[in-house]
């Protein structure tokens, strides 16, 4: 893959994190119990921490001057973004944070488990390989939250069935390969999407039978993340993120 | 916040540090099961690693001395100093007394 097939490759990992941690960052002060308040914006802290690593480095590949990783997240447009529909969609009530967390977890800690093994990129599969010890304890929190909500009350099971159902349209965007994946996964740099897939599956599946909750089929996949083409509310996330670096430039703590 | 029926039960939480021997009271926490509190405990008291082990207890099983028997329990070791090893020389390769 050549060096901006890399970079693009690089700010997909960078923005999935980016995102999902400032919607988790949305939860700061009003998640249903204190304890819990804090386990989602640890995991937010951890999906910060994970950005600006993988943005640094993206931003390092930049064709002319190099980029930081504050440029890249504060300074760029809507379009320019390339993090998955599923991240950005907005935190609902608990149970749609919950699932929203829990297909993205799976996905991220096999895509993890695979850079950390590649030789590509060296310094990506450093990142990853710290990054997968946080995203396997985002994968069994966002896990058991399943299987406690879908074999929980009827009430609970019924919401996040519901979920389930409404997020399950953003999966398939995870797995489908573009011409920066195509290249990526020549290199050797990014997984087989199609046995990540199966790997997916299997996990998802596993927690789905504990949790009584029925796996919606597979029909139509909305995308477009990849591409920079995002869904409504992802506008209103950008605006609140890049206030304060937009409005006053270079501020500093 | 203490309503039973809308609530988690309560648990202490004892955290053994890195340079500690032994498992120290750190604070209790609200969870539907011991899973849960040994996961919001690591969440709640251990993000700026603190700790190398976890204990959760939940808090009805604590049964605790009642203050007013405290004269009772208590004031008679005051004056019976021999109870204390301070009449003996440590030898140094005794750590930890």
């Amino acid at each position: 893959m050549n060096k901006p097939q890399h970079k693009q490759a690089l700010l997909r990992l960078g923005d999935d994190a980016l995102i999902l941690g400032q919607r988790l960052g949305e939860w700061c002060g009003h998640a249903p119990a204190l304890e819990e308040d804090i386990a989602l914006t640890n995991i937010a802290l951890d999906l910060i921490g994970q950005t600006q690593s993988y943005l640094s480095l993206a931003g390092s590949l930049n064709e002319g001057e190099s980029q930081t990783d504050d440029q890249l997240a504060f300074h760029r447009t809507e379009r320019d973004f390339k993090n998955l529909l599923l991240v950005e969609q907005p935190n609902g009530d608990f149970g749609d944070t919950i699932v929203r967390q829990f297909l993205f977890d799976h996905f991220a800690l096999l895509r993890a488990e695979h850079l950390a093994s590649q030789t590509f990129d060296l310094e990506a599969a450093a990142i990853a390989a710290k990054a997968i010890k946080e995203i396997r304890y985002h994968a069994d929190h966002s896990s058991k939250w399943v299987i406690r909500l879908g074999d929980g009350t009827t009430e609970s099971h019924e919401r996040v069935q519901k979920s389930l159902n409404e997020l399950w349209k953003f999966t398939g965007e995870m797995f489908t390969a573009d011409e920066i994946d195509v290249a990526g996964i020549e290199s050797g740099l990014l997984p087989d999407l199609t046995i990540l897939k199966t790997k997916w599956d299997t996990a998802i599946d596993a927690v789905l039978k504990k949790s009584t909750l029925i796996r919606p089929e597979n029909g139509w996949m909305q995308q477009g993340g990849r591409k920079g083409i995002h869904t409504e509310s992802f506008g209103f996330l950008l605006a609140e993120m890049q206030s304060l670096p937009r409005t006053y430039p270079d501020a500093t703590w | 916040m203490s309503d039973s029926k809308n609530s988690w039960p309560l648990w202490e939480v004892f955290i053994r540090s890195k340079q500690g021997l032994g498992h120290k009271h750190v604070g209790s926490l609200h969870a539907a099961d011991a899973e849960m509190a040994i996961g919001n405990a690591r969440d709640v008291y251990t993000r700026r690693q603190e700790g190398v082990s976890i204990w959760v207890v939940p808090a009805e099983n604590i049964t605790a001395s009642s203050p007013e028997n405290a004269e009772a329990l208590f004031d008679p070791a005051n004056d019976k100093v021999y109870r204390h090893p301070t009449f003996f020389v440590l030898p140094d390769e005794v750590n930890h007394m």
